[in-house]
């Protein structure tokens, strides 16, 4: 009978989608499976606190303590945070309510273009180029005007902190930049149209119903741009000099989470080196999965709040 | 409850109100923040510009032809291409397609179709947050499957990274393509007596195709752009590989080690190389923007 034969095939195809979407599912046990997987041997060797908190980090000896690379990507995935936001949500404040859609459609197409570019290119241009530019200029300056502070003390090197961040920064720029758009997209026009009525400038109107109103958005479009951040490997590797010191000035070289994987992993001597690259590894994962999750639902309420107010 | 817009409204008209400053000394704020903002536009243009410019102007003079076909010259001698470079980054490109643009399509289809209850909200929300996860994790994930089984680093295990990177994101980008194709379509078709499947694949999917297609060029732009998954799961080849089970070089790693090494000459080839990338990546982002996008 026909239906029968319907409902079988109808049935089949149900199964398929079921599988297809439990091997997302999958990945992500694949992913936290193989990592714990590696990261066993190093674990029974090493105390998670010490290796949380060692400053020490030499293969050669089996010591390894993580605290070099979570402090490295924490300083230079905020310095890029701190220089990508302004900039970001200017831009896309800019392009959602000061100018007319072609200059905003050509605009975003570059913005987009930024994204598109791989990692490993900034790197080249981050080393090639900013290097000895932040070596022979930006540094001195900056450490003749503000080197009262710790920051930026010391002699300029170029490779470091301050040039880990600054690729950084242009890298998560778009995904700061976009999200902001969407968010904004959803403040309801009556909002603007009210404030305008009221006598606002353009820009009151911005700062007392648009930005209130994005604000949660916003913060997510930020978490994600740091999530992004945290993550990033080859141009940090690059530029950062690769050095596991603590330092508190921006000029010194230091080191950063991905960085030493991307470095050590092919080379790596022993279950217990691996290891300890892998646990890194969880480490990042573990942070990037739960920023991600947050940003994702400070979005989601966001883009919600419309249907309330609309 | 107070609709949250009429209280931003009260509290607008409030601080209108009382806000300090003349007329004109408001208009001024207002064209100090639009000129403030405008000043960033130009700041996010400044790198991207000078990325491009550098890009083309010092990597053009490192193409010729023998760049594209030979393989890469010892230190200090002249000549020497990034060929196996290319033929590595394709190989393994086009095998993880081979796996990860299917499953990653399937996925898709399940969230849009059958995507609302606590099982498709789950793999959606799981979709989304692996999609932001580092693809250097991929890598190490890579080498646990693959190169600990096999003893051996492989372009194989090259390409179950890559894999990995493009399953969550084509995933997401394949259910909102599929979700732009309007229900009277599946209605009707229905309707006509088609079985649910038919209707799937051959009435929704194939309208939604051309943004699918699209989601996929992006997906493969993305995948041949990355370096980090590839160090330490393909490694690196001086020579010609087509054999998944050996080593493979890649474009990206070639320039990772050409622009992290000393010599004056192999900086000149890693420009040279990231144009080729460029070239490749960006080429199958403007056929995904050239393609036809259905918005109905």
């Amino acid at each position: 009978m026909a239906t029968s034969k319907h409902s079988s095939g109808d049935r089949l195809y149900a199964i398929a989608l079921y599988l297809f979407g439990g091997a997302v599912l999958l990945l992500l046990g694949l992913i936290v499976g193989s990592t714990v997987k590696l990261t066993i041997p190093a674990l029974r060797q090493l105390g998670v606190s010490e290796f949380l908190l060692g400053q020490d980090w030499n293969p050669v000896n089996d010591s390894f303590g993580a605290l070099p690379f979570l402090y490295g990507t924490l300083v230079t995935s905020l310095l890029a945070i701190a220089i990508a936001v302004p900039v970001g949500v200017g831009l896309a404040l800019f392009l959602t309510e000061m100018v007319p859609a072609s200059l905003r459609r050509f605009i975003s197409f570059w913005v987009e273009l930024l994204a598109a570019i791989p990692s490993v290119v900034y790197g080249l241009w981050g080393l090639i180029v900013l290097v000895p530019l932040l070596r022979s200029h930006i540094e001195p300056a900056l450490g003749r005007t503000l080197g009262f502070l710790p920051l930026f003390r010391g002699p300029p090197i170029g490779l470091g902190f301050l040039a880990a961040g600054m690729v950084l920064s242009v890298m998560i720029l778009p995904t700061v930049t976009m999200v902001t758009i969407e968010v904004l997209r959803t403040v309801p026009e009556t909002l603007r149209e009210g404030a305008l009525a009221l006598g606002a400038t353009r820009w009151e109107a911005i700062r007392l119903t648009v930005l209130p109103f994005a604000s949660r958005g916003i913060i997510g479009a930020i978490i994600l741009g740091l999530a992004r951040a945290l993550g990033e490997t080859m141009a940090v590797t690059m530029v950062i000099g690769n050095q596991p010191e603590i330092h508190a000035s921006l000029f010194a070289p230091g080191y950063s989470l991905p960085s030493v994987i991307a470095n050590e992993f092919a080379e790596a001597t022993g279950d217990i080196h691996i290891g300890a690259l892998a646990a890194l590894a969880l480490v990042l994962f573990g942070v990037t999965f739960l920023l991600s999750a947050a940003a994702r639902l400070l979005v989601l309420l966001s883009t919600r709040q419309r249907k309330i107010a609309a | 409850m107070i609709e949250p817009s009429l209280t931003t409204s009260i509290n607008l008209n409030r601080s209108l109100w009382t806000a300090p400053g003349s007329f004109r000394r408001r208009q001024l704020a207002n064209h100090l923040m639009t000129g403030l903002c405008g000043l960033m536009v130009l700041l996010a243009l400044l790198p991207l510009s000078s990325v491009l410019w550098l890009v083309f102007s010092r990597g053009l003079p490192a193409l010729s032809l023998s760049f594209f076909t030979q393989l890469p010259a010892p230190v200090g001698e002249v000549g020497g291409g990034i060929g196996n470079a290319l033929v590595g980054t394709l190989y393994m490109v086009g095998f993880a397609s081979l796996f990860g643009i299917p499953i990653g399509i399937g996925a898709g289809i399940f969230l849009a179709e059958r995507g609302e209850g606590p099982y498709g909200r789950t793999v959606r929300l799981m979709a989304e947050v692996l999609a932001g996860v580092p693809s250097i994790v991929t890598g190490v994930v890579a080498y646990g499957l693959v190169v600990v089984t096999m003893r051996r680093f492989s372009a194989f295990a090259g390409a179950c990274a890559l894999a990995i990177l493009m399953i969550p994101t084509l995933a997401r980008s394949t259910e909102e393509m599929i979700r732009l194709v309007p229900q009277g379509l599946r209605e009707a078709s229905l309707a006509l007596g088609v079985p649910a499947w038919k209707t799937s694949l051959f009435v929704i999917l194939r309208t939604a195709m051309s943004g699918v297609v699209n989601a996929a060029l992006l997906a493969i732009a993305r995948a041949a752009g990355e370096t980090a998954p590839l160090l330490f799961t393909a490694l690196n080849n001086q020579y010609w590989n087509f054999r998944p089970d050996q080593p493979t070089a890649s474009v990206t790693v070639q320039i990772y080690n050409y622009a992290i090494s000393p010599y004056e000459d192999w900086h000149q080839k890693a420009w040279g190389a990231a144009l080729c990338l460029l070239l490749l990546v960006g080429g199958l982002s403007v056929l995904a923007r050239l393609l036809p996008r259905k918005r109905t």
